[in-house]
């Protein structure tokens, strides 16, 4: 593996970071503007509750994600950003609206709750649950099927509007309906009771939309993008195979009510579709011009992000444990 | 770009600021266990979440602009002042973490703990600022890299880091971020206190962001001056252009005030103070200083903003370190009592903290106009090939404008709730 492999390997890794962490609090939206019934606020209550104290962390991969790619892949992110400006734009709008109505919504002064400004940032901040892991997920599929062509000199064009091809919004609707299937699943976890059972109800809702989703997905992914199905169903067909046993297990434990097994599976079957996905993927950050070879940054800025990946992360990972634990383990008190 | 930065200059310097008056509150209510010292905490504490968000919100959008908007610079930096980010963003991870502990910890962490939470969030803020300082240094003063066929090969990385430009422009920032907090901090209790809301949190409140206003007020001279023979040595035509400077001469006096009329070389109403140039920007009264004059005309750079906002900034830098030190001389002069007039002052001066920061920010990047990265590259060329950079810019500004005008009504809001429940 080469320098740039190992600087490829740790985006990725930053990737599925991202998507098992934020990719539930984008589904925690989902199911804020769809909560229904006689406990629509207490379905509320519990996402706030249980996004509260992490979401932002969460969010901070995203950063990473994109600091090590225009760190150590300049040239493709250059080109991302260019080709893709339209639905990274919508995506980025999303994020920022985001994260504000969300902590906006929180700290609305609880004597001036005219419900309404705290429904209007509630509207906008599960809108843009729903669009941003989208829009994401259509970007992926648009350097995955060839629509972006990067010529030799580095001059970026596209042919049509590579994020609207029938792959991107196939991806983009995976993208958002993983989210939606993660959050219900997790918080099974942290609730009880009637509470309980409608996120279990959600979680089959989203379970099976998932399911549908990803079959559908498969005639789009052979007609628009061959190369990537070739790699799907060769090189990366164990961890296709893995990632929809893990998947189906999931469904199985929360019909169960098995629910931590239910949570621990779901979320390897998250890891286990992004790294399917950047192994049959493999050598291409956009395919077909440009190779994780052909955008790496010379090997000392290379060297250097690697190298800081096992001190920052030694940092970083011991305060996400003390987070978690703090705020999701079973004896919640360090005291 | 310039206006989502300037936006982002705002938060980010709360982002800096705030958590560690938070800090220094929770502190206090540690040692004393007077009450007042945790409601303001709380308060600081909720209103560094609120800034932490859209702090964290306006520098992803940057991220993602500065690959919209300058992809050319990207290609061409990334690798350079990628490190820098990079150890930004492991900070701003570590701050996102214990933000969330320290929000919503209070009553799940031992007291102790609990401030203890909150000190990587102060850190990890200022450390982030200071790395993006890092990134900047670079632009001002590009060093170790090599250039072949406009892609930049053989990057020493270590070399970004040592950039001589990189400390004194990080301490500089750094002050001037606990400055514009600890002055605005001060006025909103001030204001709070004209309106007859004389108790013991406004009280503190109001001596705890003096308290960091003047210290910090005090020290930036200092640090001033450090810049000053920076820029002299790496950016000659910098200096000029905030000294309204045309001609090359030895002795160089400094100006106080003035107008610069570019056409005709010669400024208009200033003050000149003889030697006084030569001697801050290298110790030696008699030294030449190079003008304007010595550098084309297309490598100059704006010298009515430069000037103007330069003025600005060392005029307010100045004003807030005489008004920090009068009050606290009055207070105790008056045994902690703070006749109106004074609170009057603190409410008047509380924009001027941030009015310097941002004067002093145009003063580094117009001043380094054309360049964006000095010598090296200009800006013309880094910009985006794409035409319809409008549409990103109508839409950026926009989202400022919403996201300032949601933010100024919360913080009021949070102000008010805080009155209330008193």
């Amino acid at each position: 593996m080469s320098l740039a492999d190992l600087a490829a390997a740790a985006g990725v890794v930053a990737m599925v970071a991202y998507a098992v962490l934020a990719g539930a609090d984008f589904g925690g939206g989902v199911w804020d503007l769809l909560a229904r019934g006689p406990r629509k606020s207490e379905q509320r209550a519990a996402i706030a509750r249980a996004m509260g104290p992490v979401w932002e962390a969460n969010h901070v991969w995203l950063i990473f994600v994109v600091v090590v790619f225009f760190s150590a892949f300049p040239l493709a992110w250059a080109a991302y950003a260019t080709a893709l400006a339209a639905p990274l734009r919508i995506a980025l709008l999303g994020i920022a609206l985001r994260g504000v109505a969300f902590v906006f919504r929180a700290y609305v002064p609880h004597h001036q709750v005219e419900s309404r400004a705290e429904d209007r940032w509630g509207a906008i901040f599960g809108a843009t649950s729903i669009v941003t892991p989208f829009m994401l997920g259509a970007c992926v599929g648009a350097i995955s099927s060839g629509g972006l062509h990067v010529a030799t000199d580095g001059v970026v064009s596209v042919t049509g509007t590579p994020w609207l091809t029938p792959i991107a919004l196939a991806m983009g609707a995976a993208g958002a309906s993983l989210c939606a299937w993660l959050a219900a699943v997790f918080l099974t976890v942290e609730s009880e009771g009637a509470l309980q059972e409608d996120f279990r109800d959600k979680a089959r809702l989203a379970g099976a939309v998932v399911l549908l989703g990803a079959a559908a997905t498969v005639p789009f992914t052979r007609a628009g993008a061959p190369h990537l199905w070739n790699g799907l169903v060769g090189r990366a067909l164990p961890i296709v195979i893995a990632g929809t046993l893990a998947g189906g297990l999931a469904y199985a434990a929360v019909i169960t009510r098995r629910y931590r097994i239910a949570r621990l599976l779901a979320a390897a079957q998250v890891v286990l579709v992004i790294v399917g996905w950047a192994v049959a993927q493999h050598p291409f950050l956009i395919y077909p011009d440009v190779t994780i070879a052909s955008a790496a940054a010379p090997d000392s800025t290379l060297r250097f992000v690697l190298w800081s990946l096992p001190f920052g992360l030694g940092l970083v990972l011991p305060s996400f444990w003390l987070l978690f634990r703090v705020f999701k383990g079973d004896a919640s008190r360090l005291t | 770009m310039e206006l989502s930065l300037g936006f982002h200059i705002v938060f980010a310097a709360l982002g800096i600021g705030m958590p560690l008056l938070m800090l220094i509150a929770e502190g206090l209510h540690l040692r004393t266990g007077a009450v007042h010292y945790r409601e303001l905490a709380r308060t600081w504490g909720k209103a560094t979440a609120l800034l932490f968000v859209v702090g964290a919100v306006s520098g992803t959008a940057l991220s993602f602009e500065l690959g919209l908007l300058w992809p050319k610079f990207m290609a061409f930096a990334g690798p350079v002042v990628g490190p820098a980010f990079a150890l930004e963003g492991y900070a701003f991870l570590i701050e996102a973490i214990f933000l969330g502990l320290y929000l919503y910890g209070w009553d799940r962490l031992t007291p102790r703990q609990h401030w203890l939470a909150g000190v990587p969030v102060a850190v990890s803020g200022m450390l982030s600022g200071v790395l993006v300082v890092g990134a900047n240094a670079w632009m001002q003063s590009p060093r170790g890299f090599g250039e072949v066929f406009g892609r930049v090969v053989e990057v020493d990385t270590f070399a970004t880091f040592l950039n001589p430009s990189w400390i004194p422009l990080a301490i500089h920032s750094t002050l001037s971020c606990y400055i514009a907090v600890g002055f605005a901090v001060a006025g909103v209790y001030a204001i709070g206190m004209l309106r007859g809301r004389d108790d013991a949190y406004h009280r503190t409140g109001l001596v705890l962001g003096m308290a960091l206003g003047a210290v910090s007020a005090i020290l930036q001279p200092l640090s001033g001056d450090r810049v000053a023979k920076l820029v002299n040595q790496t950016q000659p035509a910098k200096l000029a252009a905030m000294e309204a400077h045309f001609h090359t001469q030895a002795g160089a006096p400094i100006l106080v005030g003035g107008i610069p009329d570019v056409a005709r070389s010669e400024v208009h109403y200033g003050i000149h103070i003889p030697k006084g140039l030569s001697f801050l920007a290298t110790g030696d009264p008699n030294a030449v200083i190079r003008g304007l004059e010595d550098f084309p005309v297309d490598e100059r750079p704006n010298v009515m903003l430069c000037h103007v906002a330069f003025q600005v900034m060392v005029g307010a830098g100045f004003a807030l370190m005489a008004l920090g030190a009068g009050f606290f001389l009055v207070r105790r002069f008056r045994r902690g009592e703070l006749p109106r007039w004074m609170l009057w002052a603190v409410a008047l001066a509380a924009p001027l903290g941030f009015l310097a920061l941002e004067a002093g920010w145009i003063v580094t990047e117009a001043g380094r106009q054309p360049w964006i990265i000095y010598g090296v590259m200009r800006t013309s060329d880094a910009v985006t090939p794409r035409t319809d950079v409008g549409v990103t810019l109508a839409m950026y500004t926009a989202l400022y404008v919403f996201l300032a005008v949601a933010l100024i009504g919360l913080l009021r809001g949070l102000a008010k709730k805080r009155l209330e429940a008193a």
